[in-house]
């Protein structure tokens, strides 16, 4: 939205592709049209936001070509493959701005697989489009801010929340506290969550580790481990879950961006200047999609893509404007930094994973299937065990299960997850049935 | 690895050629160095389509496909593991009566190689085939002609090799190679020399570079089929299809999903092939109306690889013209999956005893030989640095 309005403005009239029924992405995703829950109950504090966001695309209309619900499936020689009311269209450009955002990173314990699990960005999603709840009695587990405002979400709209487990300890939050004060008020809205859930009797567990969930047909609950390392258990009927985020790349990829790998994201991302041009000339990448950096960083750099577009179109830009966005990047980035102290990455996951633990449920490839084809074929990179084993093959394409099985086969290997590879990426991007395409030239 | 290494056969390409050559000289327990330049078997023998059959197949490659076909018959005890490989038939369809007899001319022109083919049409195709589309009118169907897990298989063989004590280098790229009169030399980059009485030059796409560097030019090109899988559906046949004219090829796995390919990629450059959206509509639109019952199941990944291509579509197999110790099996053109096998044990037999029991002369490099001069110690371009899958 924020690079559209910066490309209208410059008078460019850009064709925006949002795989969405409506404006506003995953953060300020709006409900179906027809469902009457207030801003200030969808967004909470972030509802003034969310509302500007909504109100520039309202009066982008009709200076925009909007296609919502289009599937953008392939990217190839300057042509974009998208999937829009039930057809696929060409659609040729000079230049292109991604900002595909991201998904949670999924890293699996035993029972991830039962009736009753989601995502934490699923269970929010569920809230927030459809006004629906997991469940009744819900447990969230895993770490990072979202952990938090999802639990509080649940609880404002009526759920139990009958715990929440974090896998980072007391100590990372205070070593992340310093870095934090640099954003007093989105370390104020965390202590908030986590004041008003322990207020409200949600029991707060730290420097857990999630054991397994119990229940066949659904959850019936989960076992964790505590700080000090007791199996404890806890009933409920669904569990929410996500370990941080991890970006959506596949389209840069097509589009053959060099990519690089980010420690702090621990994953490969398109390499970008400061203002989000990618390494192929006319190919921008912005938010969430180039990077882990959050909604306000987000509306930041795609301002700022789109100025850097306007910009080697060769027309003139306000200077002190993409001073000021660059600035404001530059001290969310410090931010990020400091959540990433706050809600560290549990290095310790790998080696906590059970042989038998399905990994990628596409092709439902176990962890054991990884380490063998370690073991006995001497895999040593992403797409040999994809090929090996299936892992990535199957639905997903590896979108879900990458970040896991990139960790498990580092840790197999004992190097780092820089030493791995990456997927490469192969269209669609997502699934589309065969139908769609039959009227080409038999 | 670095300094001089000694080796009696030294291959260039661990695919599913220069795998089993290895294998094979392993089991007359030769001494043998497989050089690649990725992970063997990586390339267009992991990435093809799967299909183990010899039906379509020209008459002077009928021995090859005999013999490989027996091999075939015992893959685990070979290389370990069965590869998902399945003898379900293959069936060439007909969209037409020209078709139709085309089908049966093959079919009397290859009696007497043990295919045991059978042409299906009228009622009885339709009601054995229920799943096919009104495109096509018939088909001839070989019983024990199947499928298998190319990524697996191929892989397969140079690691049974290894097993059996081949020296198996992925990650060497091969960047000069000469003989000084005595011995063929290898450079991997500035690393590493490799001397070898004998070279095979198994280097798929990239055959005819090598084949170049000893004065032997042909016509080998690259091609990029086009390939896709669907998500897993209800099984509703095991065999493998191909067409007449063929411009779409279709297997189901034991898992549900099929595998469909037809038509071209496109290369990005020498070493790369993407897909290519014409092509993908093309192949779309065949599958459907072939197989209607695909015409709701969704695509999850196309993909293509780089593979080499002759003008007769034969392979180039046999010794070089120029250089004694030499031998070629490169440019399978699409068809090396199922041969390869057997095209790895009469490499065997050239470096053992210089002869092969399977005729090969029709494959010989001489069909294309324009003598070119070398220059000396020229260095070669660098290998690919990324597969397709």
């Amino acid at each position: 939205v924020r690079a559209a309005e910066a490309l209208v403005a410059a008078g460019l009239r850009p064709i925006v592709l949002d795989e969405a029924p409506r404006a506003g992405g995953q953060i300020y995703r709006q409900p179906p049209p027809g469902f009457k829950r207030p801003k200030s109950a969808l967004y909470g504090s972030e509802h003034r936001k969310a509302d500007g966001v909504h109100r520039t695309m309202d009066a982008l209309a009709g200076r925009i070509d909007y296609h919502p619900q289009a599937l953008v499936w392939h990217n190839e020689d300057k042509v974009l493959d998208v999937l829009v009311d039930g057809e696929t269209r060409a659609i040729p450009y000079t230049h292109l701005i991604l900002a595909t955002g991201a998904t949670d990173r999924v890293l699996p314990f035993p029972g991830w697989l039962t009736p009753g699990v989601y995502t934490l960005g699923g269970s929010q999603v569920a809230l927030k489009y459809q006004g629906c709840a997991i469940g009744g009695d819900v447990v969230f587990a895993g770490t990072g801010p979202l952990l938090y405002l999802v639990a509080y979400q649940y609880a404002k709209a009526g759920a139990r929340v009958r715990a929440v487990l974090d896998t980072s300890r007391m100590a990372d939050h205070l070593a992340g506290v310093g870095g934090m004060l640099r954003a007093p008020a989105l370390l104020a809205k965390g202590l908030y969550y986590m004041g008003w859930l322990r207020a409200h009797g949600v029991p707060i567990h730290n420097g857990i580790r999630p054991v397994r969930v119990l229940g066949e047909d659904r959850v019936a609950g989960i076992v964790w481990r505590d700080a000090r390392g007791r199996e404890r258990q806890i009933a409920c009927d669904a569990v929410g879950y996500g370990l941080a985020l991890r970006s959506e790349t596949q389209l840069a990829s097509l589009a053959g961006c060099r990519f690089d790998f980010n420690a702090q994201d621990r994953a490969w991302l398109p390499a970008r200047d400061r203002a989000g041009r990618s390494s192929v000339s006319g190919v921008y990448v912005a938010g969430d999609g180039a990077g882990i950096a959050g909604a306000d960083a987000a509306e930041l750099a795609g301002e700022r893509a789109g100025l850097a577009l306007v910009e080697d179109l060769g027309l003139r830009v306000d200077a002190a404007r993409t001073q000021d966005l660059e600035k404001r990047l530059a001290d969310i980035g410090r931010v990020r930094q400091a959540l990433e102290r706050t809600f560290p990455f549990p290095t310790d996951w790998a080696e906590s994973v059970p042989d038998d633990l399905v990994v990628c449920r596409c092709e439902e490839i176990t962890a054991g299937a990884l380490r063998a084809s370690v073991a006995n074929d001497g895999a040593r990179e992403m797409n040999r065990v994809k090929a090996l084993t299936r892992i990535g093959m199957g639905r997903c394409q590896g979108r879900m299960c990458g970040a896991g099985a990139t960790e498990l086969l580092a840790h197999a290997l004992q190097v780092g997850p820089e030493e791995v590879g990456r997927l490469r990426a192969q269209p669609p991007v997502k699934p589309f049935p065969i139908r769609v395409m039959s009227g080409g030239k038999p | 690895m670095s300094g001089v290494l000694r080796t009696e056969v030294a291959i260039i390409g661990g695919g599913i050629i220069g795998g089993s050559a290895a294998l094979f000289l392993r089991k007359r327990g030769i001494d043998v160095t497989v050089l690649d330049t990725a992970a063997c078997g990586a390339k267009a023998s992991g990435v093809n389509y799967g299909g183990v059959r010899r039906q379509g197949r020209a008459l002077e490659q009928m021995p090859l496909a005999q013999r490989a076909h027996a091999i075939w018959a015992d893959l685990p005890g070979l290389i370990g593991i069965d590869g998902e490989y399945v003898r379900a038939g293959h069936l060439k369809l007909a969209r037409n009566e020209e078709d139709l007899a085309a089908l049966e001319a093959y079919r009397a022109h290859t009696r007497g190689f043990g295919m045991n083919l059978e042409l299906i049409t009228g009622e009885r195709f339709r009601r054995q085939f229920p799943w096919l589309g009104e495109a096509v009118i018939g088909g001839s169907f070989c019983p024990e002609d199947g499928h298998a897990n190319p990524r697996l298989v191929s892989p397969a063989f140079a690691r049974a090799a290894g097993r059996l004590g081949a020296r198996v280098l992925e990650h060497h790229a091969v960047t000069a190679v000469h003989h000084d009169g005595q011995d063929f030399v290898l450079h991997v980059g500035d690393a590493m020399e490799i001397r070898a009485r004998f070279l095979l030059n198994c280097a798929g796409a990239w055959g005819n570079t090598f084949a170049r560097a000893f004065g032997e030019d042909t016509p080998e090109e690259s091609i990029h089929p086009l390939m896709m899988v669907t998500e897993p559906l209800p099984v509703f046949s095991q065999m493998s299809l191909g067409i007449q004219g063929g411009s779409i090829y279709a297997r189901q796995v034991a898992r549900g999903n099929c595998i469909i390919g037809g038509g071209r990629g496109v290369n990005t450059d020498a070493d790369f092939a993407r897909p290519g959206r014409a092509n993908i509509a093309t192949l779309l639109a065949n599958a459907a109306r072939i197989m209607p019952v695909l015409a709701n199941a969704h695509v999850i990944r196309f993909w293509s690889g780089v593979e080499g291509n002759m003008p007769d579509h034969n392979p180039v197999l046999g010794p070089s013209g120029t250089t004694p110790g030499l031998f070629h099996a490169f440019g399978f053109s699409g068809a090396g999956f199922q041969i390869g096998p057997a095209v790895g044990e009469v490499l065997a037999d050239l470096v053992a005893t210089g002869r092969s029991s399977i005729p090969i002369d029709a494959f010989g490099i001489a069909r294309f030989a324009t003598p070119i001069r070398v220059p000396a110690a020229q260095p070669l371009p660098a290998g690919p640095h990324e597969e397709t899958t």
